[in-house]
């Protein structure tokens, strides 16, 4: 018996020029009791498909069938009725309300102005709770608990409205590697009698690790299916790109770098991060997202009188614009809001925050013609950048093209320190391994580089030393190459691992 | 002794159309619209309750017709700040402005000037005891709705979480649209208490910015029923006191300057930690 039965699934959203495919003709196919992955790179069309099933958008054509019957959602009511439940990448919680007010919400049986039933729910709740082992207290607020038990009040709120079919969009993406392998072996459970998981994802590891079937999404249509227990990490992503892929990071970092002179050295940021990073390391900072990430890297650039040295200069009372004028490189954190301007060309781009650099602009003011389009067959050639159009809007760009062109305007610095966040966020699988490699070029020929990332598996393959950030501190440092994720990981949960 | 009553008892009865305004207040900005215009629903709630009162000749068929007034400014209001998203204190401004005019031109028409409704004999009028019973009973009722119902859980959510209101399945547009309505109404029914309770008429400026006053309330009370209940007897407290000395020593217009000058003292003051509703005023 299948669960969620899928034919010719087509969405379009626009129209004219601007008309995007979203899903053409997809197929799923996805039996009673089993985990299914739908992975696939930004945009592929896995979350428009789900939001599909989900009944938050409306098919163009095609069928769906739950159970076996023919359906047609017009929203997400509809949905639940037919027992699919859904756990979005952006919890649908409110902080300052208890975890049993989330729960009971849309869920609660009686006249709306009628006295809640808190008493019954709460029963009812600790009763799913004992039964999968996942405890919470129901009377905490959401906003006082981590992120993983946030998490589990969302399945647990799937579990309360008696779904069958469960989609997690992500569900990996904001969790320590403790609190996914808790994750796992709850969905694990869930599956074993007889709930079906659908869970999206792009990392590939992730799907090897907990599904029974997979899909794989590109561009919008089918592009396999297959078996999990058949499957490689090498085929899945050669299914995601359309071409072979080469997964295997460059060699990990070896000891021995990091003897040069300080490029960065930073004291008492946030509740007291010191630390160093020397020409030619690459210093990884490891860490759950919004444990200090952003404010770090937002004082590098914005000091505002904290102790910020730069190339041995001390810049904790700079202006930004004076910070850009030294040989630095910064790949900000999200590159579409404070790295690119969308709609201008890669032209436009790349003169961004150059405006005063005397490479790209006259003493009069006047943009240099010949140094930007220097720069441009650089990015085309050096840095790889398609497709090679002077006009087009960067947001038609991919997301690893996206990157590669703000990676070409920062290398125009000719940088002695790289300052690099999530630089592989977003970015296709096929991109990933040129964005480490010119990292650790960078490196090899005496920057220095801070390396901010939330996939540890990316700090793992390319720090010389790794630190972990917690709650606005330094908890723990290793060299690169003598730890493995699970200490890490450890370290990144702090007390609560 | 009688002096201390007197007081205690005339800050409850000019604080009750304030209560009534800051509990419509609440419903609208706890289901997170924005609501700068109890202003102007208090000024149209006070007009329609004393032409009610007049034509029918019954206190309750004014407040009737106040509250009547309240949902169509609510309903108009909710279309351009719910279905329309305009910018909220734009739309709420536009509407306190509407009302200013609205209110002297009907009274021109129906009464030849420019504001004052004629007087209402004692018995036609709103007993103030009534009133303040009835403000006490919203602000329990309010505060118990919001806590304990589904429909309060439902507002809570539009203001903070509109999407995870949403994703259980309810609109959180249809949740606010329904609250602005009710809000406006209560508001306007403060503008009645005014007009037909504690004067005889409505007479033009009467409102004389206590909308902007109840708003202040709701605020410092945190956007919760009965801390808001709080500071709007204190706002009647400071009132009270300043029309009880008005013969003393002190100029007339230091002591009139009293609610205004405790509601900056208390705003900047004491609200501190307010959080509002996190969705309040957001068109996503």
């Amino acid at each position: 018996m299948n669960a969620v039965e899928i034919r010719g699934l087509t969405k379009a959203f626009g129209s004219g020029d601007s008309r995007v495919v979203a899903n053409a003709n997809v197929d799923l196919v996805i039996p009673a009791g089993t985990i299914h992955a739908l992975v696939g790179e930004n945009g592929a069309g896995k979350s428009t498909a789900m939001k599909m099933l989900f009944g938050m958008l409306e098919p163009d054509s095609g069928e769906i069938r739950v159970n076996g019957d023919r359906v047609r959602f017009k929203s997400p009511m509809d949905a639940m009725r037919s027992g699919i439940g859904m756990v979005h990448q952006h919890f649908m919680l409110a902080g300052p309300y208890t975890v049993l007010e989330n729960i009971l919400l849309g869920a609660e049986s009686t006249g709306p102005f009628s006295r809640l039933p808190l008493a019954e729910a709460e029963k009812r709740l600790k009763s799913l709770c004992d039964r999968y082992s996942m405890p919470v207290d129901p009377h905490a607020r959401i906003e006082d608990l981590p992120v993983g038990m946030q998490q589990r009040v969302e399945i647990l709120k799937l579990l309360y409205r008696d779904s069958k079919i469960l989609i997690l969009d992500e569900p990996t993406a904001v969790l320590t590697p403790q609190e996914i392998d808790a994750l796992f072996s709850n969905l694990r459970r869930l599956r074993d009698e007889g709930r079906t998981i659908v869970i999206i994802t792009h990392k590939l590891k992730e799907v090897l690790a907990i599904s029974d079937r997979v899909s794989v999404l590109r561009q919008g249509r089918l592009a396999g299916y297959m078996e999990t227990a058949h499957a490689t990490a090498e085929k899945l992503a050669e299914w995601m790109v359309g071409r072979k892929v080469i997964l295997s990071v460059a060699a990990a970092a070896t000891a021995g770098h990091g003897r040069g002179e300080p490029r960065l050295k930073v004291q008492n940021l946030l509740r007291g991060v010191s630390f160093e990073v020397r020409a030619g390391e690459i210093v990884g900072i490891a860490g759950v997202e919004g444990n200090g990430q952003t404010e770090l890297l937002r004082s590098l650039l914005l000091p505002e009188g904290r102790s910020v040295e730069i190339l041995g200069k001390d810049v904790s009372k700079s202006p930004a614009s004076r910070i850009r004028e030294l040989p630095v490189a910064f790949f900000p954190e999200d590159r579409l809001r404070d790295g690119l301007l969308m709609d201008e060309s890669a032209e436009r781009n790349l003169l961004l925050g150059n405006q005063r650099n005397p490479k790209f602009v006259d003493r009069w003011g006047v943009i240099r013609k010949g140094a930007l389009d220097a720069a441009l067959e650089r990015a085309w050639h050096e840095f790889d950048l398609r497709p090679k159009r002077r006009q087009m809007a960067s947001r038609g760009y991919s997301g690893g093209n996206q990157q590669k062109l703000v990676i070409a305007r920062e290398f125009e610095h000719d940088p002695k320190l790289v300052v690099s966040a999530h630089p592989t966020r977003g970015v296709d699988v096929g991109a990933i391994e040129w964005i480490h490699r010119k990292l650790m070029d960078a490196r090899d020929s005496g920057a220095g580089v801070l390396l901010v990332s939330s996939e540890l598996d990316e700090i793992l393959a390319l720090s010389d030393r790794i630190l972990v950030l917690l709650d606005g501190r330094i908890v723990a440092e290793y060299a690169g190459g003598s730890v493995d994720a699970l200490t890490i990981g450890r370290a990144m949960g702090g007390a609560r691992a | 002794m009688s002096d201390l009553i007197g007081i205690l008892e005339s800050s409850l009865r000019i604080a009750s159309p304030l209560i009534f305004a800051a509990m419509g207040g609440l419903l609208c900005e706890r289901s997170g619209v924005i609501q700068i215009g109890l202003e102007g629903l208090m000024i149209v709630g006070g007009f329609a309750a004393a032409v009610g009162a007049l034509q029918t000749g019954s206190a309750a068929a004014g407040l009737a017709a106040a509250a009547l007034a309240g949902v169509v400014f609510g309903y108009v209001y909710a279309e351009l700040s719910v279905r329309f998203r305009a910018n909220q204190i734009v739309a709420g401004t536009g509407m306190n402005f509407l009302a200013m005019g609205l209110v002297p031109f009907l009274s021109k028409v129906l009464y030849e000037n420019t504001g004052t409704t004629p007087s209402l004999p004692l018995e036609q009028r709103l007993s103030w005891h009534w009133a303040v019973v009835l403000a006490l009973g919203i602000v329990a009722g309010v505060a118990w709705m919001i806590r304990s119902t589904p429909v309060g859980l439902w507002i809570r959510f539009a203001g903070e979480h509109p999407a995870a209101l949403e994703s259980a399945g309810i609109s959180p547009r249809r949740v606010r649209m329904r609250s602005v309505i009710a809000g406006s109404a209560l508001a306007a029914m403060g503008g009645a208490v005014l007009s037909i309770g504690l004067a005889s008429a409505y007479s033009r400026n009467m409102v004389a910015g206590r909308g902007f006053m109840a708003l202040t309330a709701l605020i410092f009370g945190k956007w919760r029923a009965w801390p808001a209940l709080g500071a709007c007897l204190l706002f009647g407290l400071a009132e009270g006191l300043q029309v009880r000395f008005q013969s003393g020593a002190i100029p007339v217009q230091l002591m009139q300057v009293l609610p205004y000058a405790l509601t900056l003292v208390v705003l900047a003051g004491f609200v501190g930690r307010a959080r509002a509703p996190q969705a309040l005023g957001r068109q996503d």
